[in-house]
């Protein structure tokens, strides 16, 4: 059995990791290019979303490379996810390839067919084994998340463009190499380092940006283009809504014991938007709330291209900008979206945020112009 | 008359319009019901929504606009999660009474009811009792339209799945469907709202039959077929909508009642873009049954469609003639 699954920012990285300390054998999906998303928006349905194509990409190349077992997550609804791994299936089985696709459902009160799932994964590794392998997966991923934040501050202030994006990328390295679990702090003080060293302006006033939306745009460089190098050389610092590590405690620990989960997001989100609508959607409205509340000059919202639960947010920010007094750019991404395009748009925004800034500066932020909120939710406007 | 309650004339108002009709006017309020969908509607949605919408949310947004200038003094938005356990509607719907709030100004009040069966059906009784307070009658009242209501939606069903009516047919007030057993089958699929609103699918139902075609709909299916067809798939649907399109679809293929299967979803429609997909891979790979994907917005031209349809339907009677 050689495994493969589909990438996702930095956990494709802490996968590979993870199945081998498991003891199975991992052929992890080449890096995404262009030929991937060529790939996979070629044999995908016209309307899916980016996702769901560069996914296929992902599995043809790494099927073409030697695996034979696919690894992928199911779910419950309403958002596309849920449906994503029986349409891949449909589509690989139609092209010809051999293989074997584990699906792992949410148990939705029935826990049997997940653990069905899970021994066939299992195979005769112990318990203790899995506990240590997860262990090590989590603390892995957590390093490289508190890279990644670093880096996002350290871009805005590089003198040398391109510098910090060397550096995350050794700390990176380094820490996807370690076998032994102990060295990771170490491992990840040394990337630290790396990132320190890098030649900084310490008196600039960057431009802050908060990205919020969908979560596989946001933390897949390829399918956002490189959204957060592109706003870090232009001396911008950003802030990521989404970490896959938030998104497991949430959804994988604490909804699964029914606790509440994401409160001080749902309650930004209530004044606009006070209910589920699958995907990211409310966090999208909450996230941008809370940007504007601390302050952020300006939020830019990630999508692919038809994401339902987006759109039901896209419909509502321009409400929540206008009441909480934060800029906010719509950035839907599919297999056409091309980067000198991108950028076009960025700079725009960037130009419109440095101005406003300016007059805020002169003016003192008057917060008060847009209303008090919360006191009439029933009518806007 | 009392409270005029406006009802948007697109989305739910296909599958639910009954209960919503006999609800209000138990309930002694006016119901006004916004004009057919026509080319005013929907430029005024287009211009209203944001472009990424699709085009049933378009009109819909179209018509509260139509609603807000006919001086409605409420306008009836529910908010409808889902009727089933395990399943949902889609997130735009979720979502309703918050894009219709940011999208349309100067929007009367809206009259938002939760109906959320994967919660008790207390709660949801609870929500339209709430509602039904707004119109101030006396005790008891409220609890008496619930009933008829329901009793309503019952009759719309069976009228439905019984007597062969589609939803257009039922609330236009037709009694009984005409038809002529040596037609040809065709199965058409997709949302309610797409497929009987005559505007926004260019009547492609009405087009099959001028065509000599008899057209069989998931609305003239009992809930056990839909079920049954379904496990032609490998995971059930967690869409309301995508469950009976398919249950239909797999249904249809089973029995072998129908020859063509036409499927209309609108532009960027997510749970579509999956579910048809599935559909058009199980019919392709058998081979038996021809299937045509007709894919609205509001930029599509009449005369594509009636091309296609044509063209489809005379290859399905070729079909007959030669095999």
């Amino acid at each position: 059995m050689k495994i493969t699954y589909p990438h996702m920012g930095l956990l494709t990285i802490a996968l590979a990791g993870f199945f081998q300390d498991i003891g199975l054998e991992v052929v992890p999906p080449p890096p995404i290019t262009k030929k991937t998303v060529n790939l996979g928006a070629l044999h995908s349905p016209e309307f899916a979303c980016l996702p769901l194509k560069i996914n296929v990409g992902n599995f043809i190349e790494a099927l073409e490379t030697g695996a034979d077992t696919i690894i992928m997550a199911g779910g419950t609804g309403p958002c596309r996810f849920g449906c994503y791994a029986q349409v891949q299936r449909e589509i690989l089985r139609d092209l010809g390839c051999r293989f074997e696709m584990i699906i792992l459902e949410p148990p939705q009160g029935n826990w049997q067919g997940l653990f069905r799932q899970l021994k066939r994964l299992r195979g005769n590794c112990s318990p203790k084994m899995l506990a240590l392998a997860g262990l090590n997966l989590w603390r892995k991923l957590k390093a490289m998340e508190r890279l990644h934040k670093k880096s996002l501050k350290v871009r805005a202030r590089e003198i040398n463009k391109g510098d910090t994006t060397k550096a995350y990328n050794k700390g990176l390295g380094m820490l996807a190499e370690i076998k032994d679990p102990q060295a990771i702090p170490q491992v990840l003080r040394d990337g630290l380092g790396l990132l320190e060293e890098v030649p900084k302006d310490s008196n600039s006033q960057p431009l802050r940006i908060g990205l919020v939306g969908e979560i596989y745009t946001l933390l897949e460089p390829f399918a956002n283009l490189r959204i957060e190098e592109l706003l870090g050389d232009r001396g911008v610092e950003v802030e990521c809504s989404a970490y896959i590590s938030d998104w497991i405690i949430e959804h994988l620990v604490l909804n699964t014991l029914r606790l509440p989960a994401g409160l001080a997001v749902k309650k930004a989100a209530a004044p606009y938007l006070n209910c589920f609508v699958g995907g990211h959607g409310r966090e999208t409205v909450g996230d941008t709330v809370r940007y504007a509340r601390r302050g952020f000059d300006g939020v830019i919202h990630v999508l692919p291209f038809t994401c339902t639960p987006e759109i039901v947010a896209q419909s509502i920010l321009p409400v929540v900008s206008r009441r909480e007094g934060i800029p906010f750019l719509s950035v839907s991404l599919d297999e056409q979206s091309g980067e000198a395009g991108l950028i076009t748009r960025l700079e725009a925004f960037l130009d419109l945020l440095a101005e406003k800034s300016k007059k805020n500066f002169q003016l003192s932020r008057k917060k008060s112009l847009f209303g008090k909120i919360g006191s009439n939710a029933g009518k806007w406007r | 008359m009392g409270i005029r309650v406006g009802i948007p004339r697109a989305l739910l108002y296909y599958r639910y319009y009954p209960a919503w009709k006999t609800f209000f006017n138990a309930l002694q309020a006016e119901v006004v019901l916004s004009p057919e969908t026509n080319k005013e509607i929907l430029d005024a949605g287009v211009r209203l929504a944001v472009e990424e919408a699709c085009l049933p949310v378009k009109i819909y947004l179209g018509h509260l606009a139509c609603l807000r200038d006919r001086g409605a003094d409420l306008i009836f938005v529910p908010r409808v999660v889902a009727v089933e356990e395990k399943k949902y509607f889609c997130p735009k719907i979720l979502g309703l009474p918050e894009i219709a709030r940011c999208s349309v100004p100067g929007l009367p009040e809206l009259l938002t009811v939760e109906v959320n069966m994967r919660k008790k059906a207390r709660k949801v009784i609870s929500c339209l009792k709430k509602a039904a307070a707004v119109f101030d009658c006396r005790p008891g009242t409220a609890e008496k339209a619930i009933r008829a209501a329901s009793k309503a939606q019952k009759r719309y069903g069976l009228a439905m799945s019984r007597g062969g009516l589609t939803p257009a047919d039922y609330l236009n007030g037709v009694q009984s469907a005409a038809n002529n057993h040596r037609r040809l089958k065709v199965g058409v699929l997709g949302h309610a709202y797409n497929i009987y609103d005559l505007f926004l699918s260019m009547n492609i139902i009405g087009k099959l039959k001028d065509l000599g075609a008899e057209v069989i709909t998931t609305e003239m299916l009992s809930f056990e077929a839909v079920r049954a067809g379904q496990e032609c798939f490998s995971k059930e649907s967690f869409w309301t909508f995508g469950h009976e399109l398919l249950g239909a679809a797999g249904y249809f293929h089973k029995k072998g009642i129908i020859e063509g299967l036409v499927l209309v979803a609108s532009f960027g429609c997510g749970p579509d873009s999956l579910i048809c997909e599935l559909v058009e891979r199980y019919y392709r790979r058998r081979q038996e049954i021809p299937v045509l994907l007709i894919t609205l917005d509001e930029h599509t031209g009449e005369a594509g469609v009636v091309t296609r349809l044509e063209a489809f339907v005379d290859m399905l009677q070729w079909r007959r003639q030669t095999l």
